[in-house]
């Protein structure tokens, strides 16, 4: 079971209490995304196993164990590796159809995640829900939502019953820079700000709505715009840069639990893949050349980079984290492999919960 | 029993859920300062408070989406629609969130929420304000679907809903509001799902819902005094439908006649048929004939209007047919 | 320039013809005017002619097969003409009407339109009204929009309506209630919309022994000694005529005088050999239609809604009244048993009557009955059918009247008898002749005891 004790790095680096600064990096803005070199290597393992349980989703789903639609999120993880590691595990996060990596970054079991994509019993949802809905209810994981910006007003909603509770939690909401043009996303924003919500809107901007590029989308490119219509605090960060999202975080999570505002952060990243599986990586819609650019800022290689520059990692402990992490994606798939399809009966379960009152 | 309207009915469902259940909360457009779009909050902001009563942005999706998520975090949110032709813009709320995140998420979430609001067409609204939806969300499983006709019922069923762990569709007839019923004392729920047998008669059973129990009560007396006596099956709710109520009524009675307020093409009544010609089979003395609104948009002149709308003359008709006395 | 053939109207009354066969065969060339087949309508045997020129490249109809009116039953074509979407469209006109859009308001008169043309599913339900065709092929013509219903109304459509010739329209709970009751719903002239029989008109008929009935059919179907009949679309036509006109079961009576003075002294003379000889009138008048009715087998039959079905075995009931009421007792194969045999069974069978001892089997299995109130001094009356059977002789007293016989008077003992027939098994002259027959048998008793 030494994988499903893997922890993400939100977690253990909450449990650790606050950090020293020792790392080879700059000091960050905030105090509160100071790393310490067990942190940064943390950070790179989320990273590298989320790195590794995609590239083995592409091949499952190539062998037709995985159906439908799926998403990779191959290039965008230091987003959910950075913005879960600056989060409560009491802190809720929801996100659209995208979900495997933040999943996985926020704690949820890779063979739990894995056996959902499968399609089998000890999937996270009992096989019911798929690549595009990973529900965790014990990690706070409201989803894996299915149309775009959707969910965006139930983070909203989220928000309103943190306030309702005068809880001091936040509500981290995912979503692509497409939808920024939706009603709902518009909607959501107005009542988070207007009814101070502690919703943290994390736009992923990877540059495209499936095949469609933001300029030919987006009459105003610059979607932080979008913050000041709603008198909301909008920040734009290098999503490539683990750093400077926890760096951005730190300041949104304060200004939500103290402040009780909302924040909409636009994270500037680039999607390696396809839109899904069913999506030529490029050629349509985007040149080689373009994606070769951009994979030149992989976000694993420049943590990796910044680290192996302080010293803090020889090639061997690179060699070592990465078998580590190829090794849970191997067991993740020879435990989704080894799970039962869901029994037949189990169609008409959960379809209403029954009222005990 | 006190006599009340339907209205008081309501309001008196919602201060005794707030009252009982502090994660209960109310949100809509004009619920808390104007009192209510209908009137059906009047007072309430003055005795929870903003937090609980809370005036929303005229933003139906948005607030919708709200609802879902506080219900996601154990909240029991009761959404109201100003109407429920405002409603279309939230369906993607309605139906592919909250319909549908239990499943989705394999039983792992619930979702004890109301959307309720003014359902089918008042008076001379014209078009776009004269509809009635309940065969739209009673298709998706997941909802539950209440349409109250009476005062008894809209309170014992909206506090049934208000206490379910599903997300329920509350239909409250436009045209209801001011009508008037004996609501019992004290403590009264109506569980959902439970039709009610509002007349009882041998000669064929009007199965029918919502606002469309008055017709069919007050046709049923009518027809009383030429001696036909007919069965008056209010649903009460839609989803889940009492199917059970249904064919015991046609089982006695050998004919029916399906009554709803909405169109034809599939209605209400449609399913309902659908269960009569299942489980009724060979009770039935004659084909099962459907009252509805004509299959036209609603005009706004007062002739066509009342030509359009479903009605106790077309009631008759539709009775008479079924019995061989035309 | 495909010609379709189809059943033409060639009698004014017919509703559907009988193709009786067929004079092309696939493959012939054809000109119009040439005979294609032979047609027995309610009246005659016509012949259907071709309507174009071609090849006869298909026959949709089999020889036997009765089609409603306008049904298509083959095609003319040129050789190498497409004829597929003809085909896949042909449908009975029946089911033409059952695939309109539900707005449509069906009735028969609007249902014209290029039945053959419209995807259709291949059974008529009971849904559709039948479409009353053109009497002959007339050109293809673009559907009508059928005007949408007045605004008075509820939706509601007629869910079936007449079927004229065609099956009988019967509720669901009408058929389930006639099951339960053992009552034929042929007979039975529904009272709903297109003639449909509904739960009232099933109240309405008087379920005597239902049950029982059912087991006597039972019981003659499974000695499979019979011939079924197929009814003829005369025997159709007169059955629901008659039936409209005259109740369930359209009934005539056939009366006649028999002489019974010879059969008077036989009995006499039997008398005097013996008690073990003795018979009663009644014996000899059960024995006389046992034996008439195995010349007439068209008389030993039972009415069957779809056939009529000609016993070859005779079992005749008669009818023995009891304290508080009638019960029919049969004598099994009556034709075969003596006088002596019938008259000592008859004797059996009437005292187990009046003791109620008789067994379902022993009342139940008749194909003619016979009643007889001779004894309590009526001298004529007309008895009630026992369905499914199709006739029943009523016996009058045998008294003495006088009679000019050969320009002199006679006192002569004279028997009437009235026969009430089922008209649609039973014609006047069918009737007459088995009379006679009986007559025959009655005025020359030894034939009964040779």
């Amino acid at each position: 079971m030494s994988t499903e004790a893997k922890r993400a790095p939100a977690q253990k680096q909450k449990e650790k209490g606050a950090p020293s600064n020792n790392g080879a990096d700059a000091a960050p803005a905030n105090k509160l995304a100071e790393t310490t070199p067990a942190i940064r290597l943390e950070l790179l393992h989320s990273m590298l196993l989320q790195r590794r349980f995609e590239e083995r989703c592409a091949e499952a789903y190539a062998l037709g164990k995985i159906g439908g639609f799926c998403h990779l999120y191959i290039g965008q993880e230091a987003i959910s590796t950075g913005v879960m590691s600056m989060i409560r595990p009491d802190d809720y996060v929801i996100t659209a159809y995208r979900d495997h990596g933040q999943a996985l970054a926020r704690g949820v079991s890779p063979r739990a995640v894995m056996a959902e994509l499968f399609g089998r019993a000890d999937g996270c949802s009992g096989g019911k829900g798929g690549s595009m809905h990973i529900f965790d209810a014990k990690t706070n994981f409201f989803g894996g939502h299915g149309i775009v910006g959707g969910h965006v007003p139930i983070a909203a909603g989220v928000g309103f019953a943190i306030k309702y509770r005068r809880g001091n939690q936040v509500c981290v909401c995912f979503f692509g820079e497409a939808a920024v043009n939706i009603g709902a996303f518009h909607e959501a924003l107005n009542m988070a700000s207007l009814w101070d919500l502690p919703v943290i809107f994390i736009i992923e901007n990877n540059r495209y709505g499936m095949g469609t590029a933001i300029s030919r989308s987006t009459a105003n490119e610059d979607v932080l715009v979008r913050a000041q219509g709603y008198r909301m605090e909008g920040e734009s960060v290098d999503g490539q840069d683990v750093f400077a999202v926890r760096d951005c975080m730190a300041r949104a999570t304060e200004r939500a639990r103290k402040e009780k505002r909302p924040t909409l952060i636009e994270m500037r990243t680039y999607r390696f893949m396809g839109h899904s599986m069913s999506d030529a990586v490029s050629g349509t819609y985007r040149t080689k050349d373009e994606l070769e650019e951009n994979m030149k800022r992989d976000p694993i290689l420049l943590l990796h980079n910044r680290i192996f520059e302080g010293g803090e990692l020889t090639e061997g402990d690179m060699h070592k984290l990465d078998d580590e992490a190829k090794a849970i994606a191997q067991d993740a798939w020879d435990f989704a492999d080894a799970s039962p399809e869901p029994a037949l009966e189990k169609l008409y379960t959960d379809v209403y919960a029954d009222t005990s009152s | 029993m006190a006599v009340v309207t339907y209205r008081d009915a309501l309001t008196q469902a919602l201060r005794e859920e707030l009252q009982r259940d502090d994660s209960v909360f109310l949100m809509g457009e004009e619920v808390a300062q104007y009192n209510g779009a209908y009137k059906v909050s009047k007072g309430l902001l003055d005795e929870f408070g903003p937090m609980r009563i809370v005036d929303t942005p005229i933003t139906e999706l948005g607030f919708a989406g709200v609802g879902v998520g506080a219900a996601m975090v154990g909240l029991r949110p009761i959404v109201e629609f100003m109407t429920w032709n405002f409603a279309l813009l939230a369906i993607d709320e309605v139906v592919n969130a909250a319909a549908k995140m239990r499943y989705m998420s394999g039983g792992q979430f619930k979702m004890p929420m109301v959307f309720r609001g003014p359902n089918g067409a008042a008076l001379q609204l014209g078009a776009q304000h004269s509809q009635a939806w309940e065969s739209w969300f009673a298709h998706i499983p997941g909802l539950k679907v209440c349409t109250p006709g009476t005062p008894a019922d809209a309170k014992g069923l909206l506090k049934a809903a208000i206490r379910d762990d599903n997300p329920v569709v509350f239909l409250e007839g436009e045209m209801l509001y001011n009508t008037k019923g004996e609501v019992p004392d004290g403590e009264h729920l109506v569980p959902l799902g439970v039709a009610d047998l509002k007349r009882e008669g041998d000669h064929c059973s009007v199965i029918t819902h919502g606002k469309m129990a008055l017709v069919a009560m007050r046709v049923a007396d009518d027809l009383a005094k030429e001696g036909i006596n007919i069965d008056v099956v209010d649903l009460r709710t839609v989803r889940p439908i009492d199917v059970e109520a249904i064919s015991r009524s046609v089982q006695k009675t050998n004919r029916a006649v399906v009554l709803e307020e909405g169109w034809e093409i599939c209605g209400m009544g449609s399913q309902v048929v659908d269960f009569i010609q299942r489980e009724c089979f060979d009770d039935l003395d004659a084909p099962v004939l459907r009252v509805h609104q004509e299959d036209v948009p609603m005009p706004y002149a007062k002739n066509l209007e009342r030509a359009a709308k479903p009605d106790a003359g077309k009631t008759i008709a539709a009775i008479k047919k079924v019995m061989y006395l035309d | 320039m495909a010609t379709k053939v189809t059943m033409e109207a060639l009698s004014p009354t017919m509703e559907e013809g009988r193709l009786v066969k067929w004079t092309k065969n696939e493959g012939d060339q054809v000109k119009a005017g040439d005979v294609l087949a032979e047609v027995e309508t309610d009246k005659a045997i016509m012949d259907l002619v071709a309507r174009g020129d071609g090849v006869l490249r298909k026959r949709l109809a089999n020889e036997g097969d009765a089609s409603p009116i306008g049904t298509l039953l083959g095609v003319i074509a040129a050789p190498d003409e497409n004829i597929d979407a003809i085909i896949g469209g042909a449908v009975p006109a029946t089911a033409a009407a059952s695939a309109k859009p539900a707005q449509a308001n069906a009735t028969p008169q609007s249902s014209d339109q290029s039945q053959s043309e419209a995807p259709a599913p291949p059974q008529q339900k009971a849904a559709g009204p039948v479409a009353a065709a053109p009497p002959a092929p007339r050109p293809a013509s673009p559907p009508r929009p059928t005007a949408p219903p007045p605004p008075k109304g509820n939706g509601a459509r007629p869910g079936a309506t007449a079927t004229p010739g065609g099956r009988q329209r019967s509720s669901p709970l009408a058929r389930r209630l006639a099951n339960d009751k053992g009552i034929q719903l042929g007979g039975i002239q529904g009272s709903g919309p297109g003639g449909r029989i509904v739960k009232r008109d099933i109240e309405n008929v008087k379920a005597t022994s239902g049950a029982a009935r059912s087991a006597a059919a039972e019981r003659l179907a499974a000695e499979g000694d019979f011939k079924d009949v197929p009814l003829t679309l005369i025997r159709k036509t007169i059955a629901r005529r008659l039936a409209e006109s005259n109740g369930p079961v359209p009934t005539f009576f056939l009366t006649a005088e028999f002489d019974a003075t010879r059969a008077a002294e036989l009995r006499a003379q039997l008398l005097e050999m013996g008690d073990e000889y003795k018979v009663s009138f009644n014996d000899i008048v059960i024995k006389a239609v046992a034996l008439a009715l195995a010349e007439h087998p068209e008389v030993n039959a039972h009415w069957l809604n779809d056939k009529i079905r000609h016993f070859n075995r005779i079992h005749v009931a008669m009818a023995v009244a009891v304290e508080d009421g009638l019960i029919t007792p049969v004598l099994f194969d009556a034709d075969r048993m003596t006088l002596w045999e019938i008259s000592a069974k008859a004797r059996e069978l009437a005292a187990k009557a009046r003791e109620r001892k008789l067994l379902p089997e022993e009342y139940t299995g008749s194909t003619f009955s016979v009643s007889n109130l001779g004894m309590f001094g009526i001298d004529q009356f007309t008895a009630i059918i026992n369905p499914p059977e199709a006739g029943i002789l009523a016996i009058g007293g045998v008294e003495e009247k006088p009679v000019v016989i050969n320009g002199a008077l006679e006192v002569r003992q004279r028997m009437r008898v009235t026969m009430s027939c089922d008209h649609r098994v039973i014609d006047g002259a069918t009737g007459a002749k088995f009379l006679q027959t009986v007559r025959r048998y009655i005025e020359n008793p030894l034939s009964l005891i040779i």
